[in-house]
């Protein structure tokens, strides 16, 4: 290995010298292939790069995708189900400041015309509650967000807006709306930054 | 590029390894490897070009990387050759108005990519720019560290290696050692680069990286999941660039390359440029779209987009 490392600079040299040396002759028997002037290679004997098969990208047969699959939704520990608590207590829909429990939540999204059972359905707390009066579960929590905020929504249905990870030609997972928007506080939050580059100067730049 | 260099490059391409075996016998070289190098040694230095190889010798390249690889790693290193999807040009997304610089991308990638860690090696590059002033990349600072960001009055822009479709450097090299597959990716043979950085000169967007020293990555952390063309452990002396972590994305089914994967924001966007349903196609045709340096005719396929 080492000494094959050492060689490198000097096979430059080598192959400076030779092209100078070389009978043409010994050259012009290569096989047909080419680099057009972009320098895409084009092959007209295959190589066998090239005979390795992989199956052929059919959009009319794009592998079926999951319909918005959701990791499980980012409840804090002991947070669900909320009937735990809830189907004990006498709901209460009067806007208030919450003193015995969830005093954490403070509400910052549009506070002024909303109150929390406008998103919680109060009489079965383990779901959320649409303007239709339509109930839907967390993992669909999106639905509820996107009847406000439609643009982002139909973004994030293709995958333009949050995130989708998985694969890129195959089954993939949406992040809902609330993995990266606090629903009570949703701007986003600021990030510590991973460190800078070396500067250049120390090898490697 | 002159016709006529054009064909110097290929001669030269074509005859390396006759050259070579005719000057060892010849002359007697000095820089060949010593009477007392391994097969090894010799096998690797008389390897033909990646995409000359039969198919034995293909495998026979494959088995002598990965058990080299696996004994310095000591653990099990595969190295794939899969080869580009038919139907399938990748393309990628980068929302300007979503990302906030925060730099997760680049040590995904570095860890996906097994890129050297001292001497440091970073195939992403995020530049600081001023909202004002726009993208003026003399106002682009690359060492930005506050407490948190985004920072007020600034935007952040990732690069890496925008694969362009008229690539300037794999013209200039004079070995073909990089070249363009048929799935858009640009890729280097790492067992036939020279490192006469040819390539780093012509490349407009500083997107390709050289290996001064021998290249380091901790065993522990090593990515064992590697690509010929790819992430596969390098040696000392040549350039290595994205590959859109061709790794991950040439499998069927394809993981999203791990800077896609990481991103808190969810700016970055990859997909196949020929299928009208993928969200590459969907952001270029319904969002506010620019490629970087336009004007030098590169034609990336790395999208710059606004969301909003
Ligand atoms: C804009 C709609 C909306 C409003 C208004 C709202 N919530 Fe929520 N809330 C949600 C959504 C959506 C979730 C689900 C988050 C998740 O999936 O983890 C949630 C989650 C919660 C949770 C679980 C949090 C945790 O830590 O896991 C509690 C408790 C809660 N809400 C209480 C309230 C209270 C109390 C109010 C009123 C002060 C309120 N919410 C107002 C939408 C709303
Ligand atoms: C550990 C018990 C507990 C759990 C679990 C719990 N809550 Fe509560 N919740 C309470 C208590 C106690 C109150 C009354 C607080 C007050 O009045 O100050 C309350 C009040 C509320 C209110 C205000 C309306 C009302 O009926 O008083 C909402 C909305 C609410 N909870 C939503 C949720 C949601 C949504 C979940 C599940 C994600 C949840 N809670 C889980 C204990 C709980
Ligand atoms: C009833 C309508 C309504 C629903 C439902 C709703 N929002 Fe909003 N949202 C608003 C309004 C109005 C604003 C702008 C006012 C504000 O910023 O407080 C807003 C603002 C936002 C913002 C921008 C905040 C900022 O300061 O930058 C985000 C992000 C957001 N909402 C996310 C969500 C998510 C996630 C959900 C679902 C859990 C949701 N919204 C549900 C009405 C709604
Ligand atoms: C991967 C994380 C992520 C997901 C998932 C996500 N968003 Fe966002 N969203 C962001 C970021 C980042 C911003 C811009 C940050 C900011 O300016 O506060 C943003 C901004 C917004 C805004 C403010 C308007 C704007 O364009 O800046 C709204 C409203 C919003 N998102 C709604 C949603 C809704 C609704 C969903 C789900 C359908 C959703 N988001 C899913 C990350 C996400």
């Amino acid at each position: 290995m080492k000494i094959m490392r050492i060689a490198r600079p000097r096979l430059i040299l080598l192959c400076m010298m030779s092209v100078l040396i070389l009978p043409v002759g010994l050259v012009s028997a290569a096989k047909v292939k080419e680099f057009d002037r972009s320098g895409q290679l084009i092959v007209t004997e295959k190589s066998a790069a090239d005979l390795q098969v992989q199956p052929a990208y059919d959009i009319k047969n794009r592998p079926k995708e999951k319909i918005f699959a959701v990791p499980r939704p980012p409840f804090s520990e002991g947070a669900f189900p909320c009937s735990q608590c809830h189907k004990y207590m006498k709901p209460n829909g009067t806007r208030r400041t919450l003193t015995e429990y969830h005093t954490e939540i403070v509400l910052h999204h549009a506070e002024g015309q909303r109150w929390c059972t406008d998103c919680h359905n109060l009489l079965n707390r383990d779901k959320l509650r649409l303007v239709s009066g339509e109930l839907v579960d967390f993992e669909e929590s999106y639905r509820l967000c996107g009847q406000c905020h439609g643009d982002k929504f139909r973004d994030w249905k293709v995958g333009v807006h949050g995130k989708r990870t998985g694969y890129w030609n195959g089954d993939k997972q949406y992040l809902l709306c609330v993995h990266c928007h606090n629903p009570h506080d949703p701007k986003f939050k600021a990030l510590k930054p991973l460190p800078p580059p070396d500067r250049p100067g120390k090898a490697g730049h | 590029m002159s016709d006529i260099k054009k064909c110097d490059g290929y001669v030269l391409h074509k005859s390396r390894r006759r050259m070579l075996k005719g000057l060892a016998a010849g002359i007697g070289l000095i820089a060949l490897p010593g009477r007392d190098a391994s097969a090894l040694v010799w096998e690797e230095f008389f390897q033909k070009h990646f995409r000359e190889l039969s198919k034995d010798e293909l495998k026979g390249v494959i088995a002598r990387l990965e058990k080299d690889y696996s004994k310095q790693y000591g653990k099990q290193v595969t190295v794939k050759t899969t080869p580009p999807i038919e139907g399938v040009r990748y393309g990628y997304g980068l929302d300007l108005s979503r990302c906030i610089g925060c730099r997760r991308c680049v040590y995904a990638c570095v860890k996906e990519n097994n890129q050297s860690r001292t001497p440091q090696i970073q195939w992403i590059r995020v530049l600081q720019l001023n909202k004002e002033k726009g993208i003026d990349l003399s106002e682009a600072e690359h060492y930005y560290n506050p407490a948190t960001v985004p920072e007020k009055g600034h935007f952040y822009m990732p690069v890496q290696c925008q694969q362009c479709e008229k690539p300037p450097c794999t013209k200039v090299c004079p070995v073909q050692a990089t070249w363009k597959e048929n799935d858009g990716i640009v890729v280097v043979d790492y067992n036939w680069c020279i490192g006469c950085r040819y390539c780093m000169a012509a490349c407009p967007y500083g997107a390709r990286h050289f290996n001064w020293a021998k290249p380091s990555v901790p065993s522990n952390e090593i990515n064992p999941n590697t690509h010929y063309l790819g992430n596969r452990p390098r040696p000392k002396g040549v350039v290595e660039k994205c590959t859109f972590c061709i790794q991950r994305t040439r499998e069927q089914p394809g993981r999203y390359p791990a800077c896609e994967e990481i991103c808190p924001v969810g700016a970055r966007k990859f997909g196949n440029l020929l299928d009208p349903e993928s969200e590459i196609r969907y952001l270029i045709e319904n969002k506010r779209v620019f490629i970087f340096k336009e004007e030098l005719n590169t034609q990336p396929k790395f999208y710059y987009f606004y969301a909003t």
